[in-house]
């Protein structure tokens, strides 16, 4: 059971790092589809830096650069241009995956260095690892799944304690109040997209340089959908991101703790989306002002349009 | 001290495409003082204001606040030099408090401060005058809580020059009152008040000076103790007009339509309509009175069919329209056309030109299968000259004339089909005078034709003189129906309120 729970936080580390990425742009109003997309720049960004320059922390900043830049086209023609969200977005995720395709041919077949994975090993935290049952489950990771604890959190103080958060949170409900209210709104939407973009990236970094140690084409395998439906799942909320994520990073592996049952392993394989389809139409069922999704999501703004 | 200038706008012109919205306008609010700014639809009112809270940028002209040239580039350049707007559609986030509200987009700590907040916040209401609680989410909150936060943002921010757009638009009288108190209340504190408007009457009873605008140019600026609003009626049209409505008498005919017990819930699960009982008949007109929102669209919409009724009986004639589609309660003689906010909402496609929108009633009543055009235009080329509709012609797109025109082609397509009840709400909306007038003239025509007439309106004076009786609707309830010609503006409104007035003669 442990053991379990141990391999749980570790595939639900991408899919946290995803859900706050996607929550983040979704929080300054903008619905990025391309989260598939990012992370594939960012695996593919990750396993190259680290494959070539052997250090851990150059991957990871590699991939939240490259993750960003696919943000910044996104941010370009939805902010800027104000085309459509989605179809934006979906133009993210096919470029993404013919980049991370294309680039990822120089790879195939390739293991990354042992010393980017050895940078990676586990860490005990001191005290904190020696708790009884979640001490082994939850403090006994790389440092990559301890950024996740960490981030969730400073999310959860960023958006509900801080004043940015305040504003942030206004320009998702309704743009020209915060507008008018002199929040600079289009800096906001360029700054929280481009670092949602950076954290997707680093999301399908984790897969690429520590989880999987080596190239894979579409290493993501469609987690960056399940992510989309994971911030609509916690109601926006970045600590609720945790639970959501480390959830669903369970159903996509118990297939291997039930292999001994006579369960049919595609029916398995199916799981984690079959799930994310219940979670949707459930979530839709759900009426309250308070877990709404952000009012002015997906609504391009425009100052003087009336 | 008395006369200090706070704003002072010269020669200031801007120019839309070919449109001149602002023409050498000059404009000059002082310190303490509130000051009207009136003026008909499309006079450059709005414009006017959107250049101080820096949403737009003049072509040319020079402003001055506190007697120095300054340029306002955005609307926090605007907050920066002590201009607050409030808006005819409040900019709230209506998820979070108040308080919250307050203090968005607001420099300070990185971290907030909510108690220390709070007691800041007691000390403005307190001041003021305010009703408001800091605390509340403001989707809780009634239409006039909310103005009273959008004041509230305003005065925090340290704002000595406001500007309220149409600030009683959605108010009930007794509100509007509570909000003249505050506006009082804060221009004895030093503050210059600019409110936009175009009722009269309370420019008459608030203000101490009146700029009146007509087609983007400054006509005059009055003090309001030296003028009569018969003076100021004829300044905003440039003409001499007749303000009075007419109330033709029309001998009362057979009943038309009887609701009976009617209720409606929402998606939400709120009971929007609740036991609304009234009767409507040949040769009348009903005017429903209520703040916007209390069930004027449901009702609407329920009789149309349009809206699933709970329980309850519509009966039109001898028989009921529970079930009935939308297509055949049209073909039993009852139209209607609402007039939402935005105008262009419900009734009519924005990107069709006339002929088409005619034709999305019409097209079922042709033969065959292709749709035939040429009769149509017949029609329209007819209502354009009845209405003075201005257009370019038959077959331009509706979203491209002004919001007066669009009206009248809405209603006129209504009457059109000649009806036996004919629902209309807000029918003059955003109109100007002239406009307004056309479009009560026709509703008596209908009056006259014996038609039923269920008129929603917004003005109360308007529906004490157009109307014979007047239901006062309050949060889906129906709280009175009274006679027009033996009411008061002051039942109505506390009716409005919720108030079931005791001792007052109901109207059969």
């Amino acid at each position: 059971m442990t053991s379990f729970l141990f391999a749980m936080i570790i595939a639900g580390t991408p899919l946290l790092f995803a859900t706050l990425g996607e929550m983040l742009t979704e929080k300054s109003g903008n619905l990025n589809l391309g989260v598939e997309g990012m992370m594939l720049i960012g695996a593919v960004a990750g396993f190259g830096m680290g494959f070539y320059t052997g250090s851990g922390i150059i991957a990871i900043l590699g991939a939240a650069v490259a993750g960003a830049l696919g943000a910044l086209i996104y941010a370009f023609l939805t902010v800027s241009l104000r085309a459509n969200q989605v179809v934006s977005g979906l133009a993210l995720t096919i470029f993404g995956t013919g980049i991370a395709s294309f680039v990822g041919t120089l790879f195939i077949g390739q293991k990354m260095p042992d010393r980017v994975i050895d940078s990676f090993a586990k860490v005990k935290i001191p005290l904190l690892s020696d708790l009884p049952f979640i001490g082994p489950i939850l403090f006994r990771h790389d440092y990559f799944v301890y950024i996740g604890y960490i981030m969730a959190i400073c999310l959860g103080i960023y958006f509900y304690k801080t004043r940015f958060g305040l504003n942030l949170i206004a320009i998702s409900e309704n743009p020209s109040a915060a507008d008018a209210s002199g929040i600079h709104v289009n800096l906001y939407k360029y700054i929280h997209i481009l670092f949602g973009g950076a954290l997707c990236g680093m999301a399908g970094a984790y897969l690429s340089v520590v989880d999987v140690p080596q190239w894979q084409d579409n290493i993501t395998a469609g987690r960056g959908w399940i992510a989309i439906a994971l911030v609509i799942f916690v109601k926006w909320n970045p600590i609720m991101a945790l639970f959501g994520a480390y959830l669903f990073g369970g159903l996509s592996i118990i297939g291997f703790r039930l292999q001994h049952l006579s369960i049919s392993q595609n029916l398995l394989d199916v799981l984690p989306y079959a799930v994310t389809i219940i979670v949707l139409i459930l979530s839709s069922i759900r009426k309250s002002k308070e877990d709404a999704p952000p009012k002015g999501l997906g609504v391009p703004y425009f100052r003087e349009d009336r | 001290m008395k006369d200090q200038v706070f704003v002072k706008m010269e020669n200031i012109c801007k120019t839309f495409g070919t449109v001149k919205a602002n023409d050498h306008i000059n404009f000059e609010v002082n310190k303490g003082e509130i000051h009207a700014l009136l003026g008909e639809n499309g006079a450059g009112k709005s414009t006017l204001m959107n250049m101080l809270s820096g949403i737009y940028k003049p072509d040319s002209g020079s402003i001055y606040i506190h007697n120095t040239p300054t340029k306002i580039g955005s609307p926090k350049e605007s907050i920066e030099k002590g201009i607050g707007m409030i808006h005819q559609h409040y900019k709230l986030v209506e998820v979070q408090t108040a308080k919250e509200n307050v203090i968005m987009g607001q420099k300070g700590s990185f971290f907030l401060h909510r108690k220390k907040l709070s007691k800041d916040l007691k000390e403005i209401i307190d001041q003021f005058g305010l009703t408001v609680n800091p605390d509340q989410k403001i989707y809780d909150m009634s239409i006039g809580e909310k103005q009273a936060v959008e004041i509230l943002k305003v005065l925090y921010r340290g704002a000595d020059i406001l500007i309220m757009d149409e600030p009683t638009a959605v108010l009930t009288p007794q509100e509007t009152k509570k909000l003249f108190k505050i506006m009082k209340n804060m221009a004895k504190e030093g503050c210059a008040i600019i409110i936009i408007t175009h009722k009269l009457n309370e420019v008459m009873e608030i203000s101490d000076k009146v700029t009146v605008l007509r087609k983007g140019t400054t006509v005059g600026t009055l003090i309001t103790k030296e003028t009569t609003p018969r003076a100021l009626t004829d300044l905003m049209v440039g003409k001499s007009v007749n303000l009075s409505i007419e109330r033709p008498l029309v001998k009362r005919g057979n009943r038309l339509l009887k609701v009976d017990k009617l209720n409606a819930i929402d998606q939400e699960h709120v009971k929007v309509l609740k036991d609304i009982s009234f009767e409507l008949y040949e040769g009348e007109i009903l005017g429903v009175a209520g703040v916007s929102g209390s069930g004027q669209k449901e009702l609407c919409e329920a009789i149309a069919g349009l809206y699933p009724v709970h329980s309850g009986e519509i009966i039109y004639k001898e028989e009921s329209l529970i079930g009935k589609s939308p297509r055949s309660i049209i073909k039993k003689g009852i139209s209607m056309s609402f007039i939402p906010e935005d105008r262009l909402g419900m009734g009519l496609v924005a990107s069709m030109d006339m002929v088409d929108n005619y034709l999305l009633k019409e097209h079922h009543n042709q033969k065959g299968i292709m749709i035939k055009r040429k009769p149509i235009e017949g029609i329209c080329e007819k209502m354009i000259e009845t209405l003075e509709i201005k257009t370019p012609g038959v077959h331009h797109p509706v979203k491209q004339l002004s919001g007066g025109n669009i009206q009248k082609v809405l209603i006129g397509r209504e009457i059109d089909t000649n009806p036996n009840v004919l629902i209309t709400a807000y029918a003059v909306r955003g109109l100007d005078i002239g406009a307004t007038h056309t479009i009560y003239d026709l509703v008596n025509e209908q009056k006259k034709k014996n038609v039923g007439v269920l008129f929603i309106g917004e003005d109360l004076d308007v529906l004490l003189e157009l109307c014979d009786r007047i239901m006062v609707i309050c949060q889906g309830e129906v709280t009175g129906i009274v006679y027009a010609e033996r009411t008061t503006r002051e039942e109505v409104g506390l009716m409005m309120a919720g108030e079931r007035l005791e001792g007052l003669v109901m109207a059969q």
